[in-house]
């Protein structure tokens, strides 16, 4: 017999399932017939989908919490030993949750874009739900199907094996994986949007633009963050001490991360200057279809990876749906490319416009390099039969120089007004930014960096950095000149005059400073192995460490080995560190969990290797690495810039006007003021 | 719409799709071992675990591959820190135990591990059937081409490989590839 859970979740999904087609049904007949009071049938059907995904969800999340071992999900990741906490975040640990889970971020998704923007008058938003409605509609069909999460187990398991060792061991699992499907998932909402603008004729307006950004903002937001979590994660769990291995599938999140980005810049051409806009349909349309490229490589099993699942034929499911996908959307962009041939021309290649069609290339390029590298396995044993894999070497070389280039252009971009610069103009401009970059390279030839690469991005993020500084500068001296504010209030009232265009610049420094940490880290990184007896000591980037202890615990669930040493400055004290190894019932390899200590200037960082078992001996493998900090902070300030560039100002407007209204700051001579989003 | 754009556009659809489909019937993680088949790399490892009778050997006594000639071996590699070597153990010695007096050589080999912590595991697992040797450099651990313990490798009357199970070995899967090695070499 059916528990419970097993019995509201699988209903829940059933039900879905006519609401969902429903709604796709009714949106065209609707739309044709000019008949809005059916629109709401539509939006009443988003609403239900997302309650019953939430029902179900929650049903799911009820059988791990209580192990119920009769959800044959509960009986594949689910143990009574397992700490509550990872119990419930099992939720998104194996395949079938993970598609539970992200059909409900889906569905909360299309929830919101139907609650904020119904009102609008137009297509645009039918469509748009019609087309979250039918993505919906194949993760319903998956669920139902190839990965019903809610299969009855009989007879009852007493227990289950407990999720993946490797997931359960850092509380970053719960941090990265929701961070990454509400990146990922969200960016079916601009892709719903371009097919909602062509299929209603609102794109050869700008104004879908305008709604599309926004959502991109937001999932690009939590796109950044996810994949700087999973860099962490990564950095804290698997003990090798690197943060980034191009892996197939930190390959397939970065992809529709770079494509994001191409748009949210392309996206201020098209609005400002209207030209683009074929190319940013493609934009859209490219990073929902690459958004489902990583899903399929990462769900099908079709490229060994950390992220695999093992799968039956759910691969089968995403080639058709990911077929679909690709003819829909070539036919979206080529059948309507015609209607949208531009209108605007480049006024000179000195201007922001031609910048921002650099960045654009050098971020597509950026993505087909390592499309290219990540899918090559998969051509040379379709081709030739033989297994392949593409490394590190490949891309970091591939790499190097379009970041160098990206990183360049952001300390072009932001000094280069609209249209035309003048000649003074730019020389005034690019002075200063030059300072910059002969004064960090220099920084970097003194600390030891002789990587010309190392050396190349240290000078070019000195260079960006100064020009993206000195939009703050001016603008907030010109607000003080006028106005006679302090320092700290014109720059916050500066940033507050165009959150966007400041927004931007603050995610700048963001990547600046995971630019200056990637470059130190990787050139400047020291490691040292040594196999200690308790009281002895080794030596690692000037520090002393010595091994004070061995010890052993049993947990319900593993074993946990581990070794504490002191950090030592001089005869002092000033640490300790403990990494452990864990021994899961269910794994056939230890799973280390690495001690890190972190300081402003660099993490020391510790993995236990080996150890004898009469805890006589530990062999531990100590790294410093410099700057390792400053990647997560930069992640940090890249999410805190897409905040304050992408919150939306709408609910601002609508407020009764402040007493005293600030008017806009005056703009630098030669520059037309930007738009508020 | 233009129809004909559209139609071009969708053409590279087709050979996405086809190396798609053709990548899902590969199986990633299936590297080719350069084993089965072939013939298996030669060891000459010395006994450290006597194993029980019937299927005892003295301690210290060298195991050459090359002598085992015209019988079934069955190389187990193992640790006394692997856990999944426990779980594996107590199966393993009764299949062992079942195939005394047919021609089939069952032998432990010991990886990256000291004999010491091996015979104390022994001991602690409630003994062995069958007699394990001391890879000390792992030398022969390289030359089979390990990922990790435990891991078997089945070693037909010929001295090729024949199979190999990595992870713990069930029970019923050594019974079976055992039957069916036995029935091809023609034992007696």
């Amino acid at each position: 017999m059916q528990s419970v859970n097993g019995l509201v979740g699988h209903g829940a999904l059933l039900i879905a399932l006519p609401f969902i087609a429903l709604g796709i049904i009714i949106v065209p007949v609707a739309v044709k017939r000019g008949r809005r009071d059916w629109l709401e049938l539509a939006y009443g059907a988003v609403y239900a989908n997302f309650a019953l995904m939430t029902a179900a969800a929650l049903a799911m999340i009820t059988a791990l919490v209580t192990h119920d071992f009769s959800v044959s999900y509960v009986a594949q990741v689910g143990s009574r030993e397992t700490p509550l906490f990872y119990t419930i975040i099992s939720l998104w640990g194996a395949l079938e949750g993970s598609i539970l889970f992200w059909a409900w971020v889906l569905s909360l998704y299309g929830m919101l874009v139907v609650a904020i923007n119904k009102s609008r008058a137009g297509n645009l938003v039918p469509y748009a739900a019609m087309t979250l409605l039918a993505i919906s509609l194949f993760f319903a069909i998956l669920l139902i199907g190839p990965a019903n999460p809610f299969l009855n187990v009989s007879p009852v398991p007493a227990n289950g094996p407990g999720p993946n060792p490797l997931l359960q061991n850092h509380i970053l699992m719960a941090v990265h994986p929701p961070l990454l499907y509400l990146g990922y998932v969200g960016m079916s909402v601009p892709f719903a949007f371009a097919v909602g603008a062509v299929l209603s004729g609102e794109a050869e307006q700008n104004d879908w633009i305008k709604v599309t950004r926004t959502w991109t903002m937001a999932s690009w937001g939590f796109l950044s963050a996810a994949i700087i979590a999973g860099m962490w994660w990564s950095y804290e769990v698997l003990g090798w001490g690197g943060y980034w291995a191009w892996d197939p599938v930190e390959n397939a999140s970065f992809l529709p991360w770079l494509t994001a980005t191409a748009f949210l810049h392309s996206a201020m051409v098209q609005e400002r200057r209207g030209m683009l806009r074929v190319w940013n349909l493609n934009l859209v349309v490219g990073t929902f279809v690459l958004t489902i490229l990583g899903t399929f490589l990462t769900r099908s099993g079709i490229i060994s990876s950390v992220h695999a699942f093992t799968t039956g034929t759910i691969g089968y499911y995403f080639l058709a749906f990911i077929t679909i996908v690709l003819v829909f959307g070539g036919v979206i962009v080529a059948g309507s490319s015609d209607r949208l041939r531009s209108k605007g021309k480049l006024d000179s290649a000195a201007s922001r416009e031609t910048v921002f069609l650099l960045n654009n290339l050098f971020l597509t390029a950026f993505m087909l390099t390592v499309l290219v590298g990540t899918l090559f396995p998969l051509v040379a044993e379709a081709v030739r039969g033989v297994k392949v894999s593409v490394g590190g070497p490949f891309f970091n070389r591939m790499s190097l120089p379009i970041i160098a280039a990206l990183l360049f252009l952001m300390g072009v971009g932001p000094a280069l007004p609209w249209k035309i610069a003048s000649k003074a103009d730019l020389k005034s401009k690019l002075i200063p930014p030059t300072v910059g970059a002969v004064f960090l390279a220099a920084v970097a030839l003194v600390v030891g960096i002789r990587d010309p690469y190392g050396v190349v991005v240290f000078a070019f993020v000195g260079y960006a950095a100064t020009a993206n500084f000195r939009e703050f500068s001016i603008g907030a001296r010109a607000r003080r000149v006028a106005r006679g504010e302090s320092w700290p209030t014109a720059f916050v009232r500066l940033v507050e005059g165009n959150r966007r265009r400041y927004g931007g610049y603050i995610a700048h420094f963001g990547v600046f400073f995971v630019a200056l940490g990637v470059a130190m880290s990787s050139t400047l990184r020291t490691e040292h192995e040594a196999t200690l007896q308790r009281g002895m000591t080794m030596q690692i980037a000037g520090r002393t460490l010595r091994l004070q202890d061995i010890w052993g615990r049993e947990e319900p669930q593993r074993q946990v080995v581990g070794a504490t040493l002191e950090i030592m400055d001089g005869n002092r004290v000033t640490g300790t560190l403990q990494p452990r190894m864990n021994f899961y019932r269910t794994q056939q390899e230890p799973v280390p969990t690495p001690d890190v200590r972190s300081g402003v200037l660099g993490d020391l960082y510790l993995n236990l290797m080996a150890f004898r078992p009469d805890g006589s001996t530990a062999t531990i493998r100590a790294i410093y690495q410099p700057l390792v900090p400053w990647i997560w902070f930069g992640g940090g300030v890249v999410v805190f810039g897409a905040i304050v560039g992408g919150w939306p100002t709408a609910r601002r407007r609508r407020a009764p006007a402040p007493v005293v209204v600030p008017t806009p700051p005056s703009p630098p001579p030669t520059r037309e003021p930007e738009y508020a989003a | 719409m233009n129809w004909k754009r559209a139609t071009i556009a969708t053409a590279f659809v087709l050979p996405v799709a086809w190396l798609f489909r053709h990548g899902l019937t590969q199986d990633p993680r299936e590297i080719p071992s350069p084993l089965p088949g072939n013939a298996a790399p030669q060891f000459s490892l010395a006994v450290f675990a006597p194993g029980q009778p019937p299927l005892e050997r003295p301690i210290g006594d060298t195991v050459r591959l090359s002598d085992l000639k015209g019988r079934v071996v069955v190389l187990n590699f193992w640790a006394s820190w692997c856990l999944a070597c426990r779980d594996e153990h107590a199966g393993l010695s009764e299949v062992a135990r079942g195939y005394a007096g047919k021609p089939v050589t069952f032998l432990g080999s010991l990886y990256q591990d000291t004999p010491g912590n091996g015979t104390q595991w022994i001991a602690e697992m409630g003994g062995q059937s069958y007699p394990s040797v001391n890879d000390p450099k792992a030398l022969t651990a390289i030359d089979y081409g390990l990922y990790g313990v435990p891991e078997t490798f089945f070693i037909a009357a010929d001295g090729k490989i024949a199979r190999k199970i990595t992870g713990p070995a069930p029970p019923q899967v050594v019974r079976h590839i055992l039957d069916s090695l036995l029935v091809t070499t023609g034992s007696p």
